[in-house]
């Protein structure tokens, strides 16, 4: 808290009110993006400061919402290890074009989220790869938590409640962006971890602890939403959704790898080798006349 | 007590059905043949932004696996139909539908051009005002899709049988909305899509 030292001043009149409201400006809490992103003040020693074009904490309840360029890097971190961050991308120019989940695992052959992993749309693209994962504990097939579950456990699930839904969040953040209810699949959720028994049965796996953090690249523009809820299987009684950190940098180099096949830690299957041409595809066809990525490296289709 | 039989209707192979369920109404789906999958998606009648939500079903019993007993919820968690009885298990929450996108993915982009469930369920859809945006991943009735220990899964051969069935009761008014899977790509429904048969009881 900086100045709001109330008893100085008086709101009675205009002049005054506006004094007492300006006074507020320039704190720096927990909760709150930084503008501009380069002003952020802890940057990571491996993410360029001055490449920063977002940078905001979202605490535990609460969303957000951003449209990201192409060749954009992304960073989410659990800051203090009880996050869940249900995540949901539509493509901005096209935003009848959304994150399926069920292609996302359908598509890898593989139900768990990691290094490698594309968050795949309905149409055949990826819409960004996870480029780095320190948490190992995410989830494709839970969703975000709901009105009706989250008022059986917690009492409330609205937005303004104490204990908010995730889909009520991310919902909230697509309304922003003109979309409607119709418009929110499902999203996949980051840093709290879903395994899958034998028998089908869904087990939590939890957090991995303050700091883990999980870098996706951006392959095509989009309207990225992030919400910070407790997952649907939390075992937790208590709502204790923590704050997650969201940096966003220009990172056209990494995309380039990823086209090229050179991305360090990055395995490619032939299933994403097609997404990421298709990807490609509709961003010259879009783009004819803007410099793609070197494709040489695409590798045939079989 | 006596049911009435309101419909009794054969879907083709490859084709899409729909119908408006009334609240307490039944719907016997009959794998006529076996090995078929049926994708299927419900929606609130009267307020189509409710429908089924493969996310919210399986996080509410704790599964994957959909069988007698099971509450097929809508985005919000609220049900939508109760599986009443079932001689096959393990229907299918995963996989959602094909598509001639996806299918570029899977199985290479020769395979653009083949009718697919999304095309089923936009044709059926329109009737009912549903578009793209209404179309959300969807049940597999009768479809198998294990997920292994280290996470890998994938759609294998179906455990069902000629004429196994299962029997869903609609728990509000709601539209059924179904792709007799066309795929010829994968074991869905065994390499050779085959008709199924719809019974509506009251």
């Amino acid at each position: 808290m900086t100045s709001t030292d109330t008893t100085a001043t008086t709101t009675a009149t205009t002049t005054a009110a506006r004094e007492h409201a300006r006074a507020q400006a320039g704190e720096i809490t927990d909760s709150m993006p930084v503008v501009p992103a380069t002003d952020w003040p802890h940057p990571p020693a491996d993410v360029p400061a001055d490449r920063l074009t977002w940078a905001e904490s979202i605490p535990g309840g609460r969303y957000t919402a951003v449209v990201l360029a192409r060749g954009t890097r992304i960073r989410l971190t659990d800051r203090d290890g009880t996050a869940c961050a249900p995540l949901m991308m539509w493509r901005a120019d096209a935003p009848w074009e959304r994150l399926n989940t069920a292609d996302t695992v359908k598509v890898p052959w593989q139900a768990y989220l990691g290094t490698g992993h594309p968050l795949l749309s309905d149409q055949g693209r990826v819409l960004a790869t996870i480029v780095a994962d320190g948490s190992g504990h995410h989830d494709a097939l839970c969703g975000a938590s709901t009105l009706a579950g989250n008022t059986a456990r917690y009492g409330a699930g609205s937005p303004e409640s104490d204990s908010p839904a995730g889909r009520e969040l991310l919902l909230l953040a697509g309304l922003k962006h003109g979309l409607a209810e119709r418009d929110l699949p499902h999203p996949v959720s980051f840093f709290h971890g879903v395994r899958v028994a034998g028998d089908g049965t869904l087990v939590s796996t939890g957090n991995a602890g303050p700091g883990a953090a999980v870098d996706l690249v951006v392959h095509l523009p989009v309207v990225l939403a992030v919400a910070v809820a407790d997952h649907p299987l939390d075992p937790s009684p208590d709502y204790h959704a923590g704050t997650v950190e969201l940096l966003a940098w220009s990172a056209p180099e990494d995309l380039d790898a990823l086209v090229a096949d050179t991305f360090p830690g990055v395995d490619q299957d032939q299933e994403y080798r097609r997404a990421l041409a298709n990807s490609e595809a509709a961003h010259r066809a879009a783009n004819p006349t803007s410099a793609a990525a070197p494709t040489g490296a695409l590798a045939p289709t079989s | 007590m006596t049911q009435t039989v309101i419909a009794d209707e054969t879907v083709p192979a490859r084709a899409a059905w729909s119908r408006v369920l009334r609240a307490g109404q039944t719907l016997t789906i009959v794998d006529l043949e076996g090995n078929q999958a049926v994708d299927t998606l419900f929606y609130d009648a009267h307020d189509t932004t409710r429908r089924y939500s493969a996310p919210a079903t399986v996080a509410a019993q704790g599964s994957i696996f959909l069988t007698t007993g099971s509450v097929l919820r809508d985005d919000a968690g609220e049900p939508l139909v109760t599986i009443t009885a079932d001689e096959v298990g393990n229907h299918d929450t995963l996989g959602g539908a094909c598509s001639q996108e996806s299918n570029t993915l899977r199985y290479g982009h020769h395979t653009r051009h083949q009718h697919a469930c999304v095309e089923n369920f936009l044709r059926e859809g329109a009737r009912h005002g549903l578009g793209k945006r209404d179309l959300v991943p969807n049940v597999n009735f009768f479809m198998n899709v294990p997920v292994d220990a280290d996470g890998t899964l994938g759609i294998v051969d179906g455990r069902s049988a000629p004429g196994k069935n299962l029997a869903l009761r609609a728990d509000r008014n709601v539209i059924v909305l179904v792709s007799n899977c066309p795929q010829i790509n994968n074991p869905c429904n065994g390499f050779d899509p085959t008709p199924v048969r719809m019974i509506v009881t009251a």
